[in-house]
This record gives structure tokens, C-alpha cells and sequence, in this order.
């Protein structure tokens, strides 16, 4: 099978979050950039072992500029064959669909991977938006896959619950906890990353739909107020009257 | 015109569908327009829609439509939107919005803006929309500049407000394209609010020591009418269910009330409950990370505290 993992760089978990002057954009100094957890534990991972188990071939793609490079490296170290990134910072979450279909639409790929969403911007909008420009069904939040020839049985998590889906290649999902585990790239895939095609395409042309016109902090948490372990009665006072949450 | 797709569970619409049309009802105010539904599929109680502002419902009743298939939503969506003249499409970000929205936005080839909490503001002609970023750490405002705008809204951003009466429930001549996919089995908690969706949550974490003494936990969400959660080391290990674990890997909420008991606080738990309106948190270790991001900390054994907090809600109930 020809399996396509899409896959975004992101501000690591922990980054403390600071905006430049205007608050327009994310200050990036010290900012540690990491693959999206989602896309690499998950969507990644769980390509790999169906390339294992049945062959083919995991192409990973980025849309981004050089400066992803490294994010990308670790992709082919954790074991895909071949790269490409589109070389153009994405404007949007439908810009950077875009130019995944862009690429996509004529390769005649059986799986296209997701992560669940990105842990920056947390939109969940990029898999159904490529489902829909290649015409292909989007199965979100996939928390099992089983393939059988070209027949997919997926389990995803809904509000409460799960939900199974049977499904035919060429089909897209996005990847939730339980789809995979994580894989550790060791040094033989590090030094094998090296020699892997990275592919670097042209954008294509898109239309800017929406922009950010400012970034802000939450307001400061103020104090945590500590409550005798005691006196329980306090809390629920505090709870029912400060907070009118009782 | 405001569009509103408001999802039913089994043909039923409760309070997300609620607190989806009272989110329209308050962006058609903004915009100085009128805020219509539409629901899919077998809509028992449509009319109630109504209540919280819609001003019709259109009823796309085809059978079929009982299962989520987010390509035939979006085709069918896209042509409501299209007969109907909207000009503003809102949804619930849940496991269904996620899926469809971006479909619609490709298809309709409109801005959308994903999980927002706050309805939109309009100034100097450009239509803008606030949305938490980076796990609840920071807020991007997003303008929207297409004629068509698409927005999806968190769970919990408002409490659904009662402004009209029953709605007139029509049906809507739209096609529905065939399925290329088959919805084999839905399983869903019985009788428990689901998490995205509870106002009251009770978490626990490692601090409990072994899955046989959740009974104080569940005994304390009983006594509030709380969901139970988890943390991530606990569902790992199995001693609690998957769909319990809010964090970063796992379900990100927003209730308004979070107790979290014995759950240190790393930030990837916070990533996935810093936007709880009041959170509670009990820990032995007054060093915990959690009590920096906490409204009411209680430094103790839980096995104490929990107890007694149950008895005092349970008083204070009467």
C-alpha cells in the first residue's frame, strides 16, 4: 500500500508562550520545535507497521520551509521512505490543505494520515480538508485501524464512547491515542535518515481565507487560595458562593 | 443569515445542540441578521431548537443521515448553505464538528475558524473570532475574510439562554449522496454526561494508589452529579477506562468545575483542563505543580479530604 502521513511542526509541549511586539506572531526565540506529537507517535507509527506487515511504501510531507528540515529527518529516522515538503509557510489551516492535495491528488496514495490536531493552533480542520479535495472519506480520531486487503475496520473516540467504521481504500484519518506507540528512532535509522529523498516541491497558488489579527495571554491566574483540609465546609462555601459553581 | 447544524444523540438534541443555537442566536444579534438551524437525519424534538433562538429549522430527514459520514454531511451542508443563502455556518466542536468542518470549509472554499469560545465581533467591516491556541496557553483572534464564514464552537462556552418559543420544523429538499462508508457499531456510556460535554468533573491521578479505592472518587462525583476523569499514568496502566483521560493525549475539557485529587500537574494534564472555569485541587505534596494553576488548593491526604469534601457537599445539599 501507498501510504501518505502528513506532518506538522510544532513549539514544544512545555514552551512558555510569548508573543512579539504587536502580538502578531509567536515569539520564537528559545522555542524548542518538536514533530506534532499526534502526527509522529500515532499517524507515523501506525503507517509503518502496515508498510511492515503487508509492504509498500510511507512517504511523510511537510509544508513549511527549510527550517523544518530537522523535524522532518526524524520522520525518515523513525523509519518513512521518502519526504517532501512544500516550500511555503502555510497561512492557514486550508493553505497548508491545499498544498497537500496539491501534491497528493495524482500520486494515488491508499491511506493519507493525520494527527488528531496540532498542539499549537489545536484546529482538527487539516485531514478533513484534504479528504475533501482529494474526495476521499475522513475517519476522525482513530483510536484502532485493522486493514484486510483494502478493507479498513477503524475504531474512533467519540463524546462517551467509541464508534466502528468499515472503509475502503482510499480513505484519510486522523490519529488518536491508542492507534500506535511511539517509536524511538535508533542510530541506524538516524544514519539512514541521511540518505533518504527529501523532496522539496513548489507551492501552489491559494487564496487567503482568514488571518490572525492578534495573539493574547489569559488573563493571570490569580493566587491559589489554600482551604483547611479540615474544614471541607469552607470549600463548598467558597465553591457555592465565590465561585457560584455549586 | 446565520446557519446553525445542530447534532442530535439518537435523534435527540440536548444541551450541546442548546448551546450551539444560543451561539448563533448571539452572532445573528452581532451581525444584525437572523439565526436559522438545521439538523440531519431523525430530530425528535427539533422544535425545541426554537427556544434558544432559531428562528426555523430545516430538516434534512434522510435515514441514512443517522450515521455520521462527514463527506455525505458536507455535501449536504454545503448545498443547505447554498439554497439557503447563509452566511454564517456554526457548529459544535465535538468528534462530528471536527470532521466536517474542514470538509466544508474546502468545499465551500470559506474561512473557517475551528473550537472557539466566544461569539464574533464585527469592526470596520471585519468579521473576527477568538479561539484558545497552544493547549489553552494563549488566544489568537482570527478574521475571516471570505463571503461565507464557518465557525465551530467548544463545549461549555455558554449556557444555553431561553429567548423564543417552538420553532416551525421544515423539510429541506437537498440530496443526499450515497455513503462510501458504514457505521458498524456505536457504543456510548450509559446515564454518565459525557466528559467534552460535564459542567462538574472529578479527576483523580496516581496519588490513589490502586484502582480499589475509586469508590471515595465515584462516591464524591455522585453526591455533585459529576463525570468521573483520569489522568494519563492511570489510564496507561489500566487501572482507570481510556475515555477517562483528560490531558493532552487525551480529552481536552472545559467544565466548571474541575476537583482533581492526587494528580500532580504536569503540563500536559494542563494542557487538556486549563480552561476549567474553577479548579479545585487536592494533593499531600504542597509543592504539587498543579496548585500554581489552581483556584481552591487543599494540601492532604486525600484519602482524608475527599471523604469529608463528600460529606460537606452532601450537607450542604441537604
Amino acid at each position: 500500500m501507498k501510504l501518505l502521513v502528513c506532518i506538522s511542526k510544532t513549539p514544544d509541549t512545555t514552551t512558555k508562550i510569548a508573543f512579539n511586539g504587536d502580538n502578531t506572531e509567536i515569539n520564537t526565540e528559545g522555542v524548542q520545535y518538536i514533530m506534532n506529537p499526534y502526527d509522529e507517535w500515532y499517524a507515523l507509527v501506525r503507517a509503518l507497521e502496515l508498510k511492515e506487515a503487508t509492504g509498500g511504501s510511507v512517504t511523510i510531507i511537510n509544508v513549511g520551509s527549510a527550517a523544518n528540515d530537522a523535524v522532518i529527518r526524524k520522520g525518515l529516522a523513525i523509519g518513512a521512505d521518502e519526504a517532501v515538503r512544500v516550500d511555503k509557510e502555510g497561512s492557514s489551516s486550508l493553505d497548508v490543505a491545499q498544498q497537500i492535495a496539491g501534491y497528493a491528488q495524482d500520486q494515488g496514495f491508499d491511506i493519507v494520515f493525520f494527527g488528531k490536531e496540532t498542539i499549537d493552533y489545536n484546529g482538527s480542520e487539516v485531514g478533513a480538508m484534504v479528504a475533501e479535495l482529494l474526495d476521499m472519506p475522513f475517519i476522525s480520531y482513530a483510536s484502532k485501524l485493522e486493514m484486510d486487503g483494502g478493507a479498513g475496520t477503524i475504531t474512533r473516540d467519540i463524546e462517551g464512547g467509541t464508534e466502528t467504521v468499515e472503509v475502503s481504500t482510499p480513505f484519510a484519518l486522523s490519529a488518536a491515542k491508542g492507534l500506535a506507540e511511539q517509536r524511538i528512532p535508533n542510530m541506524r535509522g538516524i544514519m539512514m535518515a541521511k540518505r533518504k529523498p527529501l523532496n522539496v516541491v513548489a507551492p501552489v497558488e491559494t487564496e487567503a481565507l482568514t488571518s490572525v489579527v492578534t495573539y493574547e495571554l489569559p488573563a493571570e491566574k490569580s493566587a491559589v487560595k489554600l482551604v483547611d483540609p479540615e474544614n471541607m465546609e469552607e470549600l463548598v462555601r467558597l465553591l457555592s458562593e465565590e465561585a457560584k459553581v455549586l | 443569515m446565520v446557519l446553525v447544524f445542530a447534532e442530535s444523540v439518537n435523534g435527540t438534541f440536548k444541551k450541546p445542540a442548546f448551546e450551539a443555537v444560543t451561539y448563533g442566536y448571539q452572532t445573528a444579534q452581532a451581525l444584525g441578521t437572523s439565526c436559522e438551524a438545521i439538523v440531519l437525519g431523525t430530530a425528535d424534538n427539533a422544535a425545541a431548537l426554537g427556544t434558544y433562538g432559531a428562528a426555523k429549522v430545516h430538516h434534512v430527514a434522510d435515514a441514512s443521515l443517522d450515521k455520521l459520514d462527514s463527506q455525505v454531511y458536507a455535501a449536504v451542508i454545503a448545498e443547505a448553505v447554498e439554497q439557503l443563502g447563509a452566511k454564517v455556518v456554526v457548529m459544535t466542536h465535538t468528534s462530528t464538528g471536527k470532521s466536517l468542518l474542514g470538509r466544508l470549509a474546502a468545499r465551500l472554499k470559506a474561512g473557517s475558524v475551528p473550537g472557539v469560545n466566544s461569539v464574533p465581533t464585527v469592526d470596520g467591516g471585519t468579521f473576527a473570532v477568538k479561539k484558545p491556541v497552544f493547549s489553552g496557553k494563549a488566544y489568537a483572534t482570527v478574521a475571516i475574510h471570505s463571503d461565507i464564514k464557518l465557525i465551530s464552537v467548544m463545549g461549555n462556552s455558554m449556557q444555553p439562554a431561553e429567548v423564543g418559543s417552538a420553532a416551525e420544523v421544515a423539510a429541506l429538499g437537498v440530496a443526499v449522496p450515497a455513503s462510501r462508508t458504514v457505521v458498524k457499531e456505536v457504543s456510548r456510556m450509559e446515564g454518565v454526561t459525557p466528559l467534552p460535554e460535564a459542567e462538574l468533573v472529578v479527576s483523580a491521578g496516581r496519588g490513589m494508589k490502586g484502582p480499589e479505592n475509586w469508590g471515595i472518587i465515584e462516591e464524591l462525583a455522585e453526591v455533585l452529579g459529576a463525570t468521573t476523569a483520569c489522568s494519563r499514568p492511570v489510564s496507561d496502566v489500566g487501572w482507570r477506562p481510556h475515555h477517562e483521560h483528560v490531558g493532552q493525549t487525551g480529552i481536552a475539557i472545559r467544565p466548571n468545575l474541575y476537583i482533581a485529587a492526587g494528580i500532580s500537574g504536569a503540563i500536559q494534564h494542563l494542557a487538556g483542563v486549563n480552561s476549567s472555569k474553577t479548579i479545585v485541587v487536592i494533593n499531600k505534596d504542597p509543592e504539587a505543580p498543579f496548585f500554581k494553576a489552581a483556584d481552591y488548593g487543599v494540601v492532604g491526604d486525600l484519602f482524608d479530604v475527599v471523604p469529608r469534601l463528600t460529606e460537606a457537599i452532601r450537607k450542604h445539599k441537604g
